[in-house]
């Protein structure tokens, strides 16, 4: 029976004061076999770290399920349950309705649980967008969806996906002697199309592991603030985007920092830009797209006048946009 | 809209209510205390959601309602729900069913004990409304245990029922309950709703036990298991589905001494079927046309009978078998279709061959097909039935072919 009455309140989590304040305890350790410089398993450590231990985290299909969580090992401390490849909204939105309604009739001990979904691009940029954008409808249920985008299926021998930076090599999408790009399509802008049309959702935000600190307390914030909220992480991934495992830090950080993936958030409207993205929007240069791009393998068969193409399109996000990086859309010129 | 009557004929501890099969089974839900239930518009089905919101919306049931964007979604938020130890309803009818299918197949595994009805209704296309069984027989193979009802009365005993066998922990298998769309969905008849008391007595709370997902109890769910593990899972799921078998006996035999009213043998219902030279079998609302069929023919001196399977999943087979051993011929009308099974036949006709294999009374079968897209299955289809059924009898073996009755040929 329940002792105390029912709030829907959330956890209260305060933000890490810089990495030295971080705690010390882990809830994502051994027993996983992702692979060496893998991002999106470090994603995975830092956000339940920020999160802590009352909290159930739903995993859809894709790489964080399968290697991951193999039967008799898992590197799960909280309580873990695989959900379908386009799931990972619905899961959310089941186990947070579930203990809402076991609460709120006296059948559990009333307390905030924090329940975190999370879904690779596959399952949330493409299948699993419909119910994602249902949850965010949602607003008296808590939960988080984290999106581990490394920009393929990665799981199944990377495969593009719609979060796929145009022109890469991925197994659909093979460069050859007569067609040079296969992937034509421009990656989804998934946090701005989120963040714009669910009007009610109170925080939607992108993070890059690269910053970690912060990474954690977008986590928090997400947990704390109230209602279903979104949070897309960039996860360079060696083996889609043939680098040197090593790399994947510097990767994370030259994404940023050339302005393929800008870092922000959106709290109750607001749009904040975050360290390097912020000093873009206030006039600082770019670094050009190639530092990037050509440190992957994935666009190696690049020329001169694809690596202009995609500088441009990146171009357009800073100095076209209505919101630089966030928001799309032109107003119309006078004169024109 | 339910209409409460007087309690003229009601059993104790019961109210008369006039009601149909979509709202007798929302009347079961709000005394089964249910926790969370998600909708989505289809036809017929969809009539029970309405119920609940209703039952919701005037303070008799306190439940999350949440209307999801697709039935895939539908079925996986309430799985979901159950998982960490929510009681929980969800439905579909023809191809919402459908594109909830990959949800279906993964319920029974997690043993996630969610009741549903399945509002029976034809696979568009081409767009037809009316029944067909298609959509519920689809997870025939997957672990789900399936009943037929008949009656709005059935409907709400056996949500009662579905619920006490499915969350019992020697089960944990999810139960679809189906009922013919608009036959049984849209049509109301006198109920005996029972008081909560009486349900409280027979229907236990919802424990999960040790498979809950809770911050005290940190397990891991679903992992890969592969080739290492994973014949070993099934295994266990068929384990849980003959166990359902001595659960659903036990369930009923205490609805009855509870409620003091219900059905001898749950599995599945004989009339007239004592003497009967005669056996027809067909599942749901169809029984209707085929007691008045039997009845016209009883007064022409043909010995003809009825059994109208409940369970489908588990399948009674010695039971079944038992039972039709003493006939001369058995008909049986699918109201379903298997293109390309053996003999072309209804899934029912052919479940019943298996099932009388090994049997050492094996009378002649005769397969039909019936009544497909909702069209009436007329006395005249039932008397045609059973004119040949009588043939078979007199020639002491079955006719292979696969008759479709009431078709335009």
């Amino acid at each position: 029976m329940a002792d105390t009455a029912f709030t829907n309140a959330t956890q209260i989590l305060e933000p890490f004061k810089g990495v030295k304040k971080v705690t010390i305890e882990e809830y994502f350790t051994s027993g996983h076999r992702t692979c060496q410089g893998c991002e999106s398993a470090l994603v995975m450590k830092l956000m339940v770290k920020a999160a802590g231990p009352r909290t159930i985290v739903l995993g859809s299909t894709g790489c964080m399920y399968v290697a991951n969580t193999t039967y008799y090992t898992t590197p799960w401390v909280v309580p873990w349950m695989h959900t379908q490849l386009g799931s990972s909204g619905s899961a959310a939105l089941g186990t947070a309705a579930g203990l809402k309604a076991l609460m709120k009739k006296g059948k559990m001990k009333s307390e905030p649980i924090n329940v975190i979904a999370f879904c690779g691009d596959g399952g949330g940029a493409d299948m699993g967008l419909g119910a994602i954008s249902a949850t965010l409808t949602h607003k008296e249920y808590n939960s988080l969806i984290l999106l581990y985008d490394n920009e393929s299926y990665a799981n199944t021998d990377i495969q593009l996906s719609g979060s796929t930076p145009y022109g890469a090599n991925t197994t659909f999408s093979p460069p050859g002697s007569v067609k040079r790009i296969i992937h034509t399509r421009w990656k989804k802008n998934t946090a701005g199309m989120l963040a714009a049309g669910h009007t009610e959702c109170r925080y939607v935000a992108t993070v890059d592991a690269s910053y970690a600190v912060e990474m954690m307390n977008k986590v928090r914030k997400a947990l704390t603030i109230g209602g279903p909220t979104f949070i897309h992480s960039l996860d360079p991934c060696p083996k889609g985007w043939d680098y040197d495992p090593m790399l994947s830090h510097e990767l994370g950080e030259l994404a940023v920092e050339t302005g393929v993936f800008p870092l922000y958030e959106v709290e109750d409207g607001v749009v904040r830009h975050y360290g390097k993205t912020k000093a873009i929007v206030e006039g600082r240069p770019r670094k050009p797209v190639r530092e990037y791009l050509l440190k992957q393998g994935r666009f190696a068969h690049f020329t001169e006048e694809d690596l202009e193409y995609f500088q441009a399109k990146v171009d357009e996000m800073w100095d076209k946009w209505e919101i630089p990086g966030v928001i799309p859309f032109w107003k119309e010129r006078p004169g024109k | 809209m339910a209409v409460e009557t007087k309690p003229a004929g009601a059993v104790a501890d019961h109210k008369e209510m006039l009601i149909s099969g979509s709202e007798a089974c929302a009347e079961a839900l709000t005394l089964a205390d249910l926790d969370v239930v998600t909708a989505y518009p289809i036809r017929p089905y969809d009539t029970v959601m309405q119920a609940i919101a209703k039952k919701i919306a005037n303070g008799h049931l306190e439940a999350e309602y949440i209307v999801a964007e697709g039935e895939h979604s539908q079925f996986e938020i309430v799985k979901h729900a159950s998982t960490v130890g929510a009681r929980v309803f969800c439905g579909s009818s023809g191809v919402g069913w459908m594109y909830a299918m990959e949800c279906l197949t993964v319920t029974p595994p997690l043993r996630v004990p969610m009741v549903c009805m399945v509002g029976n209704r034809a696979l568009d296309d081409p767009g037809a409304f009316g029944v067909e069984h298609n959509d519920a027989l689809v997870v025939r193979d997957l672990g789900w245990m399936l009943i037929w009802v008949d009656t709005a009365q059935e409907m709400l005993d056996t949500t009662l029922l579905a619920y006490r066998i499915a969350e019992d922990r020697r089960v944990f298998l999810p139960c679809a309950i189906s009922a013919d769309g608009a036959f049984l969905t849209h049509s109301q008849s006198i109920c005996q709703v029972p008081s909560r008391s009486l349900v409280d007595k027979f229907l236990p709370r919802y424990d999960r036990g040790d498979l809950q997902l809770h911050p005290d109890n940190p397990i891991t769910v679903a992992p890969q298991a592969n080739e290492d593990w994973v014949i070993e899972i099934r295994r266990q799921n068929d384990e849980a589905m003959k166990r359902a078998t001595t659960v659903i006996d036990e369930a009923y035999a205490d609805f009855r001494k509870v409620m003091g009213r219900g059905p001898e043998n749950p599995w599945f219902e004989e009339y007239m079927t004592d003497d009967a030279e005669i056996i027809l079998i067909g599942m749901g609302t169809i029984s209707l046309p085929m007691k008045v069929g039997i009845r016209n023919m009883r007064a022409q001196g043909k010995k003809v009978g009825l059994i109208r399977p409940r369970w489908f999943r588990p399948f009674p087979t010695e039971r079944m078998v038992k039972a039709l051993s003493k006939a001369s011929a058995i008909g049986v009308i699918d109201r379903d279709y298997s293109f390309g099974s053996p003999f072309n036949s209804g899934v029912v006709a052919n479940e019943i061959r298996a099932a009388l294999y090994n049997a050492d009374q094996r009378p002649p079968l005769l397969s039909f097909i019936c009544g497909l897209g909702g069209r009436e299955v007329t006395l005249e289809d039932v008397a045609k039935a059973t004119d040949m059924c009588f043939a078979a009898a007199k020639a002491g073996k079955s006719d292979p072919k696969t008759h479709w009755l009431g078709v335009r040929e």
